[in-house]
């Protein structure tokens, strides 16, 4: 495990208050001890939460808690439930069974908006960015702060410019031109740039769906950065991925989906890098299939 | 660890960020009415060296007011492209607005600026029908508003023929409020010692007040932001449907001011079978100003230069005493080199547009 050495820049760079989160120190233990997941109440916790569509079984008997200052990993192949797992954590689908407890209260959500307010965020793989637009307008995009009374109700331009600004600096993304489109930056920045709009929006819990999927290498570093920069700013990070060494480079917990069961629910503490990868690999399946295949 | 991708060190990753300095000159070939503006100038400098009447402030005016009666129409239509969306029946749709102001004023023997109320809420009820029915139907806005366009077309000629018995509606010129009516939307005002038609004062305020919206209100934003991607604003609360329908309704409001227009300057009677054609005149203008067909991207200046090139054209041919008959092979051309250069500089700018 290299590039732990984050700079301390960073650890103050998310925009949520509670960073006294004991996280940041405890986690560079974690590389070698681990961290058990014990201690404060989970933010988000599903207990046996499955999710039918018809016939189809996508996901059952499911238990997961995502804990405060924690990046807890959610990996599985295509096909084993992830997406689902996903929308019915941001509000998108209602579990057919099991309960969805948001602080210990059972909750039922009927659209994104009510996770949301709830400080639930979602950043999908489509990153819902405009990329035409500049990236000040997009960081703000949907939530406008406004002046002035109608029909002269106009922008804060110059506080979007420089509040956008600030925010991707924290994150560590200095762009020359805060007016460049979006679509001018790339994959690991425009992520960055969603998450960084989620943060700054109240986000206390950050879904993050595959967002290293389409990156390169350099790419990816850039995104896991921000993952862990988000984490040790005290936010609950749930980072969905099919990429095992990603996963383990940021992860704290992590749980292995397969046809929409649970295969493996283990802390970083009992799980090194080889069973994790061995596991999303299809473990047992491919042990006989390496066998069969006899090379 | 094996092929585990290491993290780049902090300081060399923040240099990979920022990305390079964008130089002011390739900032400037990014705008996206730069191709109309080059455009308008070598066709201003051409005109000029081979039209002598061209010369004259007289006729810098009535090249303005060619310009203004496309331009003010092109303020609602670039609003509405730059949203993704267009719109064809808003050629017939501004004789249909000059019709109803002309029939009902007539018929029901109302003061002219009251027959413009109603004709204002049919103009606005044709553009929300426009975006609701493209809303609700999901339908792209080409076959959404051929449709409405044919049949406005039809009804404009079949209503007035069952309502005057001909092809045009009844002058209104002697009834009440058609002085002030035509003092507001078909006056000259002195400007500088020259005459100048008020519709141009109009164009420039209007395209003055939505370029404001454009840059400077959450409005605009959202105008980008759903012609951009429709489903990323969605996804952080853009209400996408108010802003289409909103916009058709604004290009209505535009159609019903160019019918004002139509109607205060041809003396009280309009005939029923313009305006056809007139819709692709003002997707041009907008087009030649920088707004892609795709949406997302141009501004209501660029549209006022591309207002403008037209206007040149029209009357530049004119005053250089060739064939009129040439007017749109010119502004055909002027279309196809716009788009061309446009494309061009947006590539060459870098952006990946």
């Amino acid at each position: 495990m290299t590039g732990n050495d984050r700079g301390a820049d960073r650890a103050d760079g998310a925009a949520a208050p509670d960073t006294a989160q004991p996280g940041g120190a405890a986690l560079d233990g974690a590389e070698q001890g681990g961290t058990e997941q014990g201690g404060a109440a989970p933010l988000l916790r599903l207990i046996g939460a499955g999710k039918d569509f018809g016939n189809i079984r996508a996901l059952s008997g499911v238990d997961l808690e995502v804990h405060a200052g924690r990046v807890g990993c959610v990996l599985g192949d295509n096909g084993a439930g992830k997406s689902t797992l996903i929308k019915i954590l941001a509000g998108l689908h209602r579990p057919t069974s099991g309960t969805y407890l948001v602080d210990g209260e059972p909750v039922e959500f009927s659209s994104p908006r009510e996770a949301l307010d709830r400080g639930i965020a979602t950043v999908y793989q489509d990153l819902a960015l405009v990329p035409l637009m500049p990236v000040w307008r997009n960081f703000f995009l949907g939530s406008e702060p406004r002046a002035g009374f109608w029909p002269l109700t106009r922008l804060r331009v110059a506080e979007m410019r420089a509040t956008a600004d600030a925010e991707l600096k924290k994150m560590g993304i200095d762009l020359p031109d805060i007016d460049a489109p979006v679509a001018d930056l790339s994959g690991g920045q425009k992520q960055v740039v969603a998450i960084a709009r989620a943060v700054y929006f109240g986000a206390r819990v950050l879904i993050l769906d595959e967002p290293t999927a389409a990156l390169g290498v350099k790419q990816s570093g850039v995104v896991l950065r921000y993952v862990r920069a988000a984490r040790d700013a005290g936010l609950a990070v749930v980072f969905i991925t099919h990429n095992p060494h990603h996963a383990h480079m940021v992860g704290d917990h992590f749980t292995v989906l397969r046809l929409g069961e649970v295969e493996l629910d283990a802390p970083r503490s009992e799980l090194a890098l080889d069973d994790l990868v061995h596991h999303m690999a299809g473990g047992a399946e491919l042990d006989a299939l390496e066998h069969e295949l006899g090379r | 660890m094996g092929p585990a991708p290491a993290l780049p060190a902090p300081g060399a990753s923040e240099k990979e960020l920022r990305a390079g300095r964008v130089p002011p000159l390739r900032r400037l070939a990014a705008r996206p009415e730069l191709g109309s503006l080059l455009g308008a100038v070598v066709l201003f400098a051409v005109f000029f060296a081979a039209a002598e009447p061209f010369r004259q402030a007289g006729s810098l005016a009535t090249v303005l007011y060619a310009a203004s009666t496309i331009g003010i129409m092109a303020v609602g239509v670039a609003l509405l492209m730059i949203g993704g969306e267009f719109d064809l029946s808003a050629g017939v749709a501004v004789v249909t607005a000059s019709l109803a102001t002309g029939m009902t004023a007539y018929q029901f023997n109302l003061n002219v600026w009251a027959a413009a109320g109603i004709s204002l809420a049919l103009a606005l009820l044709i553009g929300f029908l426009n975006g609701l029915i493209l809303v609700r139907t999901g339908l792209p806005s080409f076959l959404v508003t051929l449709s409405v366009f044919l049949m406005l077309q039809g009804l404009n000629i079949a209503v007035t023929k069952l309502v005057t018995g001909s092809v045009s509606s009844r002058s209104i010129a002697d009834m009440d409020g058609f002085d002030s009516v035509r003092a507001v939307f078909a006056s000259s005002v002195p400007v500088l010692g020259t005459e100048v038609r008020i519709t141009v004062l109009w164009w420039l305020l209007f395209t003055a007040l939505a370029t404001w919206v454009l840059l400077r209100t959450r409005a605009g934003n959202w105008i980008y932001a759903v012609g951009g991607s429709a489903d990323g604003a969605r996804a952080v609360g853009v209400p996408v449907a108010k802003v289409k329908i909103g916009l058709f309704m604004t290009v209505g409001f535009f159609a019903w001011f160019s019918g004002m227009h139509l109607i205060a300057a041809s003396g009280g009677v309009q005939q029923s079978g313009e305006g056809v054609g007139n819709e692709l005149l003002y997707i041009m203008a907008a087009v030649v100003g920088g707004c892609l067909l795709t949406g997302g991207y141009g501004t209501v200046v660029g549209a006022a230069i591309g207002a403008f090139i037209y206007g040149m054209t029209k009357q530049g041919i004119v005053y250089a005493g060739w064939d009129n008959n040439w007017v749109m092979f010119f502004v055909g051309a002027m279309l196809l080199l716009a788009v061309v250069v446009n494309s061009w500089f947006r590539s060459r700018a870098g952006g990946r547009r």
